[in-house]
């Protein structure tokens, strides 16, 4: 069975997984280890007066408890956002200081504003609650309309009306025009719900500091250790990189809330070198929901005009998008260069405008989720192209292929150049799945049995492949989007892969294997893969982005081309034969159209041994790449979503969803399926389930399970996934990436499906059955 | 959690005696809402009073038709009992719906009506079947029991024993989840017996579990979905949150009302 490209390989992490014997930074114990908890703020929006540790430091156990000004005091920076945004007038950013420990203020329900250092976890968490703090309560503001509105409580000094930047794309007096010219102009207003990530392992850090060698370890729940490090050490002023080692072990689940560099990551390593014990914290559900950065949250108002026949002349867009209390790392970015630059969708729009203010509230930070801005963008395109043909009586199907682009490259007028697409092919191929042409007399059938039926389309496009590393600089991201990779083959032939690119359930050890397998054309196993470890890998920027295929493994086969062209010289040496005669395959280095030949392996010892190798040829058969890349990948394809609506109590079932992806290459077909399942799943939280409500206080309301609502196996269908696939032209194996489309593209195809079934377009996410409900009874 | 002082109880007398030794002891009957609420450190209590190895504390009996559920019988075991399911099916089917089967397993009938969530099920239960709550010092009828938002009419030395509950000729309960906890957002049993057509309502009054008196009367005179149907539910009284306005609840009422009499 090939192990090669395409294979339906069974995943090799997974024994570990599903043993329970993965080893995730929980699962870190060292000698005397001591732990921490949090006193983190009760109040949206307060002044720290004062803080009483005695009652918690008299206690047997406590070590240590720690605050805001010790840590300020010993040096440790403030946290920083790492992608500079110019508003439309020049000025730059309003970044507010953020401290890992509030000094004298807090701004959300949660803020730390202390650390107790105990030496069980359950000791630690009851002393926390025995410092008292001294907080003066100020009003809070948890709606971002309401943030910038006059009269809200300002929240950072620096930033008036709570306004980080007024940013703009695109060409906004042309847009008026050709709207004021337009034969149909549609309005629309969305919501983009505000979602927590909720990733299966909650975060955790084990700081252990050295102070013999003045070094640190961390072990934490990260999707880029190296970034971590960077920050850690650059900015934050924890220890130079050269004495922090930062180590991310099996870590279960991201969706982007562990890219970013947290408060309790920077106090674990600053208290494990203030009480000399290595200091360990593990986050749990309810400490996830008030500490880990929130997604989406946008309002947003959109104009799109049509000509008489039908094509898009212009689209205009405002959207306020809430940034929570503090900046996070990649906060600045998600809702300009990663949603407005989507706002062409599929379709040939000459004209865009969007302008995005972003917004300080009283509640949890926000940053990138799963899609990040890409959802928000699709879900307002796909909203707004439904919406429209029902405004103008056109086939929903019909409106999209008027405006599909058709031509490749294509520019767009929101910067992005779209490469290759068959937006038609993938609209064909989910419409033949899902049967539309049979829908009518489903929905019928429907009707018969008092049920509400509906079919919503979305047709999505996304950029991943993240990212040029020029072109964002150019944009104002703080770092370089490339990714890193050594190939090591080592005596015996066997082959490790050390990735910048982080695992935390994509399943690289199976799929990275699988390239370096069918390059050599080697057993799968074996090939290894090394990543998470900065003392093993070379520099790398992680993984998100639904990057890791397209810049990983582009980064991956750059190695093995040089190691290809190493190995060729080897066996051309010792074979006495011309390095273009020389051919790979079945264990074996041959010299094509003879019989000789040397055992893979025995190049890899020619190589170590080194006793016959050409002139001027180093030992050692290693080699590292660093890969750039050209361009943003552009998965696109089409969603179609078919719901059973029951009118009594708003109950909507989802009988039927499609997909038709365009990912490029696929490595793995098992692994992309799941990546799409697990997507959609995540989509349909958005549209129907979740949703994180602060109170007018801005309380959390929605602080555990209890409240908020995930998605179950039993609230998702079985899924009809497809794919019609056209190649990237600029990265070597034509990949596209896949982790994020599911999350992008379903949410609006669920809710164009129940507005189709309940005939009332006034619906926003999550369509719960209160919801779906009111909007029924609002249409009567 | 903070520390506690667990106690397993021998007997009856013991579990009361220990009760009222504490300072603040609280039975521990499966723990399935007490224990996660420590965890959180929302409750600590001094003193936990383990009734589960009791003699005669758990499994199910009849009777003649009345049916005798020990106070530390698991949910699985009233769910999976040939007696309640010949006798009241629908019970059968309640137990059978809460929560998930971790918490059948481990969670009790006494348990669950001692701490009266608004949201459980058993109260509807035992509301709409007249059941009768027998506790270390009296029985309790259970118009008398349950008296508002996690309140009841026990003692804080008085510890459930068994719960009797007589058949009903008709009974259905029909439960909409609420969509993040699956708790009854609105749960509806509705039943007709000796006792008459009573009509129960868990997860939607502001003081927990009621009776629906219109319902009564409408089913009273015609057991029928069509019946339940034409019921105006007022929204008065109704909880309202994120999940569901008391208008929704109201609806709810009504459309759960008619599923329960179409699962009877």
């Amino acid at each position: 069975m090939s192990t090669g490209i395409g294979a339906r390989v069974q995943r090799k992490e997974d024994k570990r997984y599903i043993t329970g014997k993965g080893k995730y930074t929980d699962d870190v114990r060292n000698e005397s280890q001591a732990y921490a908890a949090f006193v983190r703020s009760p109040h949206a929006h307060a002044n720290v007066n004062g803080i009483d540790t005695s009652a918690a430091m008299a206690m047997d156990g406590v070590i240590d408890v720690l605050n805001g000004q010790q840590l300020t005091g010993d040096g440790i920076g403030n946290i920083i956002c790492g992608w500079a945004i110019t508003s439309k007038d020049g000025s730059p950013m309003n970044m507010g200081a953020w401290s890992a420990l509030a000094t004298s203020k807090v701004r959300y329900v949660g803020d730390a504003v202390a650390v107790v250092i105990a030496e069980t976890q359950a000791l630690a968490r009851i002393a926390a609650e025995a410092v008292e703090v001294d907080y003066e309560v100020l009003p809070a503001v948890a709606a971002s309309d309401k943030a910038l509105a006059g009269g809200a409580a300002l929240i950072h000094d620096n930033a008036p009306g709570n306004l980080i930047y007024d940013w703009e794309i695109g060409d906004g007096a042309a847009t008026d025009a050709a709207l004021a010219g337009a034969a149909h102009v549609t309005e629309l207003a969305v919501t983009n719900n505000r979602l927590s990530p909720n990733a299966m392992e909650p975060r955790a850090a084990v700081a252990t500091f050295d102070e013999c060698d003045d070094h640190y370890t961390l072990y934490t729940t990260s999707q880029n250790p190296h970034v971590a490090r960077l920050v850690l050490s650059a900015f934050y002023q924890v220890a130079p990189e050269n004495k922090l080692r930062v180590i991310a072990p099996d870590v279960g689940g991201g969706f982007g809330s562990k890219i970013f560099i947290y408060p309790e990551e920077i106090t674990c390593l600053w208290a494990s070198m203030k009480t000399n014990r290595s200091v360990k914290w593990t986050s749990d559900r309810s400490e996830a929901f008030i500490t880990d950065a929130h997604g989406r949250d946008h309002i947003t108002t959109a104009k799109m005009g049509f000509d008489a026949a039908g094509k898009i002349v212009g689209f205009k867009v405002d959207t306020i998008a809430n940034f929570g209390a503090y900046m996070s790392l990649f906060s600045s970015s998600v809702p300009t260069y990663l949603y407005a630059t989507l706002l062409s969708g599929q379709y040939n729009i000459e004209n865009i405008h969007c302008n995005v203010r972003a917004a300080y509230t009283n509640t949890v930070p926000v940053d990138a989720y799963r899609g990040a801005g890409r959802p928000e963008a699709c879900f307002l395109v796909e909203r707004m192209m439904e919406t429209a043909a029902r405004e103008m009586g056109k086939d929903p199907t019909d409106l999209r292929r008027a405006n599909f682009v058709q031509e490749f490259p294509h520019q767009t007028p929101v910067i992005m150049a779209y490469d290759a697409g068959d937006f038609g092919a993938n609209l064909d191929q989910a419409m033949a799945a899902a049967d539309v042409a049979g829908f009518a007399a489903r929905k019928a059938e429907s009707a018969g049995r008092g049920k509400l039926r509906g079919l919503g389309y979305s047709s999505y496009i996304e950029a991943c492949g993240i990212a040029p590393s020029a072109a964002v600089g150019s944009l104002g991201a703080g770092v370089g989007l490339w990714e890193s990779a050594e190939v090591r083959v080592n005596p015996v032939g066997t082959i490790e892969v050390l990735t910048g690119s982080h695992s935390h359930g994509q399943g690289h050890e199976t799929t990275f294997a699988q390239i370096v397998a069918e390059r050599f054309d080697l057993p799968l196993e074996n090939v290894s893969i090394v990543h998470g470890d900065t003392d093993k890998v070379q520099f790398g920027m992680g993984t998100y982005g639904s990057r890791s295929g397209a810049v990983g493994m582009s980064a991956i086969v750059k190695a093995m081309d040089k190691v290809e062209a190493k190995v060729r010289k080897i066996a051309a040496h010792v074979l006495e034969a011309s390095e273009d005669d020389i051919v790979i395959e079945g264990g074996q280095v041959k010299v094509a159209g003879t019989d000789k030949a040397m055992g893979w392996h025995e190049v890899g010892l020619s190589a170590y041994t080194a006793h016959n190798l050409p002139p001027d040829m180093e030992p050692g058969l290693k080699e590292g790449a660093f890969y750039d890349p050209a361009n943003f990948t552009f998965p696109a394809g089409t969603y179609i979503c078919e719901v059973e609506v029951d009118p009594e109590t708003g109950v909507t079932d989802i009988v039927q969803f499609t997909a038709s992806d365009d990912f490029g290459t696929i490595i793995n077909p098992n692994i992309v399926e799941g990546q799409v399942h697990g997507g959609i799943a995540q989509g349909i939280g958005q549209a129907m389930l979740e949703q994180v409500v602060y109170d007018d206080d801005a309380q959390l309301v929605t602080g555990s399970y209890m409240d908020y609502a995930m998605p179950r196996a039993s609230d998702v269908p079985s899924f009809s996934v497809h794919h019609a696939s056209t190649t990237c032209p600029n990265n070597p194996l034509g990949m596209k990436g896949c982790g994020e489309a599911g999350a992008i593209g379903s949410p609006p195809a669920v809710i164009n499906a129940i507005t189709d079934a309940i005939g009332s377009n006034d619906l926003a996410m999550p369509a719960t059955p209160q919801a779906v409900w009111n909007a029924i009874q609002a249409a009567k | 959690m903070y520390p506690t002082k667990y106690h397993k109880a021998a007997s009856i007398d013991d579990a009361v005696a220990a009760l009222g030794a504490g300072e603040e002891a609280l039975v521990l009957a499966g723990g399935q809402t007490l224990l996660a609420t420590m965890k959180q450190h929302l409750a600590s209590p001094s003193d936990l009073v383990d009734i589960r190895a009791i003699d005669g504390m758990s499994g199910v009996s009849t009777d003649g038709d009345m049916l005798v559920i020990g106070a530390a019988t698991t949910h699985a075991e009233v769910a999976g009992s040939a007696d309640v399911q010949r006798l009241c099916p629908a019970l059968a089917g309640l137990a059978r719906g809460i929560g998930d089967p971790a918490v059948r397993h481990v969670g009790t009938i006494g348990g669950s009506i001692a701490n009266n969530d608004p949201a459980a099920d058993y109260p509807a239960g035992l509301l709409a079947l007249g059941a009768t709550v027998v506790t270390s010092k009296r029985q309790i009828g259970a118009d008398d029991f349950f008296q508002g938002l996690f309140t009841t009419a026990l003692d804080d030395d008085e510890v459930i024993t068994s719960v009797r509950i007589p058949a009903a000729s008709r009974a259905g309960y029909a439960k909409f989840r609420q969509p993040a906890s699956l708790f009854a957002l609105v749960g509806v049993f509705a039943a007709q017996g000796a006792g008459g057509t009573r009509v129960a309502v868990t997860g939607a009054g502001e003081d927990g579990v009621f009776r629906h008196v219109g319902l009564e009367a409408a089913l009273g005179a015609d057991w029928s979905a069509a019946a339940a149907g034409g019921v105006g539910v007022a929204s008065e009284g109704l909880l309202a949150d994120i999940h569901a306005s008391a208008e929704y609840r109201a609806n709810l009422i009504g459309v759960m009302a008619k599923r329960a009499v179409e699962a009877s």
